[in-house]
């Protein structure tokens, strides 16, 4: 439509080549990390040397930090999406004139701290907090039962922080939704349950699905919940990852270990996104 | 109707309402804590995690703890030029992505979702391992962190821009050059006003990325530290309540840009 047939090349250049340099490229040199020989060090210069085996070292060693992750981020995914589309459904429907400054306030917490968010959560959560003490009231948790350092703190910390990200896909796709569909499901005598399992919600399946992925992704390479509310027995593999890396200078395992999380998540994507069937999500 | 069907009916229709603005309240409840610390006294107490005594003294000397206003200040500089590189660049390419079509335009879509679609240490690993292998793991700083940050910023600026480019209709451009406007005024005049709210966006979304950033900024960061990286430094010890001062100010801040951003639009769309 324009004049000019190289102006979409130039514009898309800058960032591309920024994009190629420093996020495609990097990639490769992950795995070619992932394959260094571990007696290696970084001082003294690492060398490829086609060590398959670190892969299956680090599976030995780190199956479960890895199968915890992708449980914990399974669970909190499964929770924001319900949380998630109550909100969401509540906004698109419900909220009138009054739309627009809820899906402000959906954001606003997004753009405060994670960190001190996290550790706002540490207090909530905290043994002789209101949550706790109250829990302990009404005999859902024992006298000495507590929160914090349990698998259902980080959940909570891993639900809180990805909500935003379910919330936002859910809300547009909900939003597209002719509201004149749903009043002929109606006139046709459809229960208004009914009319939400038959009408609306298969509308919103791409708003599920990109939720779905925006939410579980981030989740499962998490860990900075895991370290602020868990204990070492909730430790995810991000938290061993970044250990690795920073403490031990196992940069081998770590590489190992990065791309073993990256190949799972591809495949698990892969396969959520052919069996949900909505391959014009990106 | 009977009453009792009436009521059943206000239920069904406020419940989802009331459900909806109950998972909102749950939002804001951390954020009502670290407003509420910001004005805590424990310099009485070993447990940082309870409230003891009001005090206006954090806000009153938001620099006491060592180190914390320089890793804010470090944190403002890299998000600043992050997001004026991210946002330059991300916008030329939305234009580009939207307004001309070219082979490989789908291929471009992907490779810009991915960023957004990755796990932070999966990129943070990676980039670190590039830096590692070109001899710059020596020299981690805020050169990498600025590099890393602009990277995963790019993604978000193209996909907000690009929205508001879609959104936007083409005939009021038609009809500028219609009126005789050059390609340059039509620009300046009509497209540049109308597509600058999601620009704003796009700005204001990577400065709090970049601010935001943990994961990434920890691997590529070497000796630098920035807000967060001091945050996670003091966690294990126990946070001096200053860093609640922090986080309540930025939380004003954005909300108040984000609501002044909200209010330019509709007044434009009302216009």
């Amino acid at each position: 439509m324009r004049r000019g047939r190289f102006t979409g090349y130039w514009l898309m250049l800058p960032a591309g080549l920024w994009l190629a340099l420093f996020f495609v490229i990097p990639f490769y040199s992950l795995l070619a990390t992932s394959l260094f020989d571990p007696e290696g060090s970084v001082l003294t210069g690492y060398d490829v040397s086609y060590r398959f085996a670190n892969f299956t070292d680090a599976l030995d060693q780190f199956w479960e930090p890895l199968v915890r992750s992708l449980w914990y981020a399974a669970v909190a995914t499964a929770i924001c999406l319900v949380l998630g589309y109550i909100l969401a459904y509540a906004i698109a429907f419900k909220a009138g004139r009054w739309r627009t400054l809820l899906l402000v306030l959906v954001i606003a917490p997004f753009f405060t701290s994670f960190l001190v968010r996290t550790l706002s959560w540490k207090l909530i959560l905290a043994d002789d907090g209101f949550v706790v003490d109250t829990l302990q009231f009404l005999h859902v948790l024992g006298e000495d039962g507590r929160l914090l350092a349990t698998p259902v703190a980080v959940i909570a910390g891993l639900v809180y922080n990805f909500l935003p990200f379910m919330v936002l896909p859910l809300y547009a796709s909900l939003e597209k939704i002719d509201g004149r569909l749903i009043e002929a499901a109606g006139d046709l005598y459809a229960s208004p349950s009914r009319g939400f399992l038959k009408v609306t919600l298969p509308l919103s399946k791409p708003g599920v699905v990109a939720g779905t992925l925006l939410t579980f992704i981030p989740a499962a390479g998490d860990y900075i919940n895991a370290s602020l509310l868990g204990s070492p027995n909730q430790r995810m593999v991000g938290n061993v990852i970044q250990n690795l890396f920073t403490s031990t200078g196992d940069y081998a395992t770590a590489g190992a270990l990065s791309v073993i999380l990256m190949v799972i998540i591809v495949a698990m994507v892969m396969v959520y996104i052919r069996t949900a069937g909505t391959e014009d999500l990106v | 109707m009977t009453g009792l069907q009436r009521a059943g009916r206000w239920i069904g229709e406020h419940l989802v309402l009331a459900a909806g603005l109950l998972v909102l309240v749950y939002m804001f409840v951390p954020i009502a804590v670290v407003m509420l610390m910001s004005f805590n006294d424990n310099s009485k107490s070993r447990n940082v995690y309870a409230f003891r005594d009001f005090t206006w003294n954090n806000w009153a000397n938001p620099c006491r703890p060592d180190g914390m206003c320089e890793a804010v200040v470090r944190s403002i500089e890299i998000g600043l030029l992050a997001t004026l590189v991210a946002t330059l660049l991300g916008s030329l390419a939305a234009f580009g992505l939207v307004r001309h079509n070219f082979a490989g335009r789908s291929i471009a879509n992907t490779v810009i979702f991915l960023p957004m679609a990755s796990p932070e240490i999966v990129m943070g690993s990676s980039l670190l391992a590039l830096f590692v292998a070109g001899g710059f793991g020596g020299r981690l700083g805020f050169v990498t962190i600025f590099i890393a940050h602009v990277m995963f910023c790019l993604s978000f600026v193209i996909v907000t821009v690009k929205a508001r480019l879609a959104g936007l209709d083409e005939n009021l451009e038609q009809a500028a050059m219609d009126l005789y406007a050059s390609e340059w005024t039509t620009f300046w005049r009509v497209t540049f006003p109308l597509v600058f709210p999601g620009i704003a966006a796009a700005a204001l979304l990577s400065f709090s990325l970049s601010f935001d950033d943990f994961i990434i900024t920890n691997l590529n960061a070497g000796q630098t530290v920035t807000f967060p990286m001091f945050v996670w430094g003091v966690a294990q010890r126990g946070i001096p309540m200053q860093v609640n001062v922090v986080g309540t100010v930025m939380f004003l801040i954005s909300l108040f840009l984000v609501l002044g951003n909200m209010l330019v639009t509709r007044k434009r769309a009302a216009a």
